[in-house]
Parts: structure tokens; C-alpha cells; sequence
């Protein structure tokens, strides 16, 4: 560094280049490989592919580039505010005077590239639609056909397959081959959910596999995969094994559970389900049949007994005659004795009206004879004529000597 | 015989078939004749539920083309 130990000597004047040479060599030599950390601000990803951002903490800024070579292979996106920690070298660009970091590796603080590019794919498909509990579908009342993507050597397959022949066999099973691990597995597990949603008589589709690492399964958190899932005719069930985190293709799928075992149990106890319902629907239309003819045989006897025979029915009807009968002579005895009380008043009467009781008074009563009529005016007789006379006692008869006509001296 | 749709349609017959015995209102006949339907219904649901003749198989493609293949089971150690 001679200009340096020029400076020493004492006063010696640079040109703005020599300066900036200097600088250029010191910062590059010093900063040749550095780790950096700080926030992303004002990101920009240029036509180029090249990145151009700003790092910066509370006290300061540092303006930093990525070139395509080295964001080739990203992970993740890179976005303002991410806290990252970047490698690379401090570069001096003397027609600005300018320094900046050229970055040969980011990675974000606190999660793995791995997990921010899962965090940010998970929340562009969760944006799209892929996750929303509105569009999962239930399960077939009974999927009689069932398609399974997974590794054929595998031991989801043989948990699935062990169960269903003990719990389910009546359940038919197609199952598409894949691989479920490496490069090519998310292809594979994507065109095999495709392959099997073309056969028209499969009624869901099982995504499975057993547990491992977050890397072994990784492949089920590949876009692809999410998408077939998502766009799948029939019904899903993600069954990858895993204890911890959900994988894209559990959040895609209409039904997830934490095991290969588990989804074949989901299918056995809805066959039990369906059997229990079917005897309690039996039961039930026993019960029916059996208490409505339980309820006909109760009317047929109360309808027996309304019932009678001829004879009970003539004899029923005898013994009302008799009734009415008594009830009649009894009537008729209490007319006849108010008819008795009512003559003999009326006797008493007659007998105090009597011409007999006007006898008994000493007047007497006189009749023509041979006819017999009353004789009321003497001017009517003549000598002569014949006059029966009855008193009180006795009767008599005589002869008209001689008419007095008082009345008209009277 | 096991199918989704047909085994679907059966059932919710048999659950109209129940409800319409449960209501009363059908005559002595009606509940005898519905019964003997529902009651077939019933062992043909079981019956599709209790087949235990499974088919396994393999979708295995070549050259873009897909075959299904038997799958043999005692392979898959389940002996």
C-alpha cells in the first residue's frame, strides 16, 4: 500500500482515483468474505435477474447486490423486511464512489431457506384458494373403490391394505405406484393422483405415505403435489406420516389424518357405521310393523265386544218389552184411578142436581102419559088426559077434570 | 353389485321407507308391503358392506399408457 505509508511521510496530495483505488483495494482485501446480517429494505429484482437491495439495522444502511448466477438456486423470495444473513464481498465501484455487498448466499435469521420458501409457498396457495375449508368435501358414504398414490414397497401400503382386508373388504383397491421420496417423487405423486382420478369408478383417492424426516416428505409440501391434490375429482385423504408439522398436501386434501393406518380406519368405521345404522334401521321397522299390529289385535277385541248374538240382542229386547209393559199397566191404573176420583165428584154433584132430592122437598113430578113427556103448562092438557105423578115415595096416576089457566089471571 | 351410487340411492330409500313407517299413516297393507321392501333394501345394503370379496390392483403406466395389473397380496406379506 504505498500511498498509505506516503501519508506517514507527511503531506501528499491524491487524485480522487488514486484515493478511491486505495479504498478499493483496502475494502476488498479486508472484506473479501464476509457475513453480514440485517433487514432486506427496497428490494428490487431487475430485468437482468439480478437483485439489487439494501441491508440496514437501526444505525446503518448497506446497499447490497445479487446477481442471477448466485439467486439462481433461491429458495425463497427475498422481501422487504426479512431479517437474512448474507455472504459475500464488499465491492468498491470508483465511478460513484460507492461500496455494496455482493451477496453469494442469503439465507433468512431465525427459519431455514426451506421452511421460509414452504412458509411463503404455503401462503401464496392458502391466497388461492387450495386450503379453504368451504371447498373440502366429505367423504363418499361408502367409497366401495379406493385409489391409493404411494410407494408400492412401502409400509403405508401394507398398513392400508392389512386393515381394509380385516376391517373392510369389501372395499376394492387400486393402487398407482410412485416414488415417494427424491426429485422425481413430487412429479410422480402429482401424475399419479391425476392417473387414477381418470378411472371413473374410484370414489377417493389416498395420498400416503409413512413417517420420516421433514426432508423425507418433503416432497408433499411441493407445489405440484398441493395442486393436484386440490384440483382432484374425487375425494382426497392425506395420510403422510409425520408428527409435527401439516404438509401442503395434508392442508389441500378434503380429509388429512396423521398416518397411512388412520386413513384405512376412517374407511373401516364407516362400513361399521353404515352396518350399525342398517340394523337399527331394521329394528326400527319392526318395531313399527309389530306395535301397529299389536294396536290392530287390541281393536279387534274391543270390536268383539261391541259385537253380539242374535239371542243376547232378542232377549235384550224382551226385557225392555217387559219394562214397558209394567211401566204401561202402571199408567194405565193411574188414569183409571184419577178418572175414578174425577166420576165421583162429578156423581156427587149429579146426585145434589137430582129431581129426586126436589121429591124429597115435597114438589112432585108429572108426566103425560102415554109419552111420558114432562108436563110443564097445564094449558097443554085437556080433560081427560092420562098424568103419572111422582113424589118422594111413589108414583100415581090420574085423570084431567079440569084445566085452571092462573096464569093468566096471575 | 357394490356400488357407490346404487348402495347411496338403496339407503336413502330405506331411510324414506323408515320414516314413512314411523309416521303412522300408512294402512296395514301399505306398512306390509313397505316393510317387505325395506327390510330387502336392508340385506342388500349389508350385503354390498359385508362382500368380502376384494379386488386389489395396480395402475401401472408404460409409455404414457395405463394397465391395471392384479396385485398379488401374499407378496405384500399379509399371509
Amino acid at each position: 500500500m504505498p500511498h498509505l505509508q506516503g501519508l506517514e511521510k507527511g503531506r501528499r496530495i491524491l487524485s480522487v482515483s488514486e484515493i478511491t483505488g486505495d479504498i478499493k483495494i483496502v475494502l476488498e482485501n479486508t472484506f473479501a468474505e464476509a457475513w453480514v446480517e440485517g433487514e432486506i429494505s427496497n428490494f428490487k429484482a431487475a430485468s437482468s435477474g439480478h437483485f439489487y437491495f439494501s441491508l440496514k439495522d437501526e444505525h446503518a444502511v448497506l446497499q447490497a447486490a445479487m446477481f442471477s448466477r448466485a439467486n439462481r438456486d433461491l429458495k425463497f423470495k427475498l422481501e422487504d423486511g426479512q431479517k437474512v444473513v448474507c455472504f459475500g464481498k464488499i465491492d468498491v465501484y470508483p465511478p460513484r464512489g460507492a461500496y455494496q455487498l455482493i451477496v453469494e448466499k442469503i439465507e433468512p435469521k431465525g427459519i431455514g431457506a426451506q421452511q421460509l420458501a414452504f412458509e411463503q409457498l404455503k401462503n401464496k396457495l392458502m391466497k388461492e384458494g387450495l386450503f379453504d375449508a368451504a371447498r373440502k368435501r366429505e367423504l363418499p358414504l361408502m367409497p366401495f373403490k379406493i385409489g391409493i398414490v404411494t410407494s408400492i414397497a412401502g409400509a403405508a401400503v401394507r398398513d392400508i391394505l392389512q386393515i381394509l382386508k380385516k376391517g373392510a373388504p369389501c372395499v376394492d383397491i387400486i393402487i398407482r405406484p410412485v416414488r415417494v421420496q427424491g426429485e422425481m417423487a413430487a412429479q410422480e405423486i402429482a401424475s399419479g393422483i391425476n392417473d387414477l382420478n381418470q378411472l371413473k369408478e374410484i370414489d377417493a383417492v389416498i395420498i400416503s405415505r409413512g413417517g420420516g424426516s421433514i426432508e423425507d416428505l418433503w416432497s408433499f409440501n411441493e407445489e405440484i403435489v398441493a395442486r393436484a391434490i386440490f384440483n382432484s375429482r374425487v375425494p382426497t385423504i392425506s395420510a403422510v406420516g409425520h408428527q409435527i408439522n401439516f404438509t401442503l398436501s395434508d392442508l389441500a386434501a378434503d380429509v388429512f389424518v396423521e398416518t397411512p393406518s388412520a386413513a384405512a380406519k376412517i374407511i373401516v368405521d364407516k362400513k361399521n357405521a353404515l352396518l350399525r345404522e342398517l340394523d337399527g334401521m331394521r329394528y326400527e321397522m319392526s318395531g313399527e310393523i309389530s306395535g301397529s299390529l299389536h294396536n290392530l289385535g287390541k281393536r279387534i277385541i274391543a270390536l268383539r265386544h261391541m259385537l253380539k248374538s242374535p239371542q243376547d240382542r232378542l232377549s235384550e229386547k224382551a226385557q225392555l218389552l217387559d219394562e214397558l209393559n209394567s211401566g204401561l199397566a202402571n199408567n194405565i191404573r193411574h188414569i183409571l184411578n184419577i178418572t175414578k176420583e174425577k166420576a165421583s165428584v162429578v156423581i156427587e154433584k149429579l146426585d145434589a142436581l137430582s129431581p129426586l132430592k126436589v121429591l124429597s122437598r115435597g114438589y112432585s113430578l108429572s108426566t103425560l102419559l102415554p109419552g111420558g113427556e114432562i108436563i110443564r103448562d097445564a094449558t097443554g092438557l085437556k080433560p081427560g088426559d092420562a098424568v103419572s105423578t111422582k113424589l118422594e115415595k111413589g108414583s100415581f096416576l090420574s085423570t084431567v077434570d079440569k084445566i085452571i089457566d092462573d096464569s093468566l089471571t096471575s | 353389485m357394490k356400488d357407490k351410487q346404487s348402495f347411496e340411492d338403496d339407503l336413502k330409500k330405506l331411510q324414506k321407507i323408515v320414516e314413512e313407517l314411523g309416521s303412522g299413516k300408512l294402512t296395514l297393507m301399505d306398512s306390509l308391503k313397505k316393510y317387505e321392501e325395506g327390510v330387502k333394501l336392508a340385506q342388500i345394503c349389508s350385503a354390498s358392506l359385508n362382500d368380502a370379496q376384494r379386488k386389489v390392483e395396480v395402475l401401472m403406466k408404460k409409455d404414457g399408457k395405463a394397465s391395471l395389473e392384479k396385485f398379488s397380496e401374499e407378496e405384500g406379506e399379509e399371509k
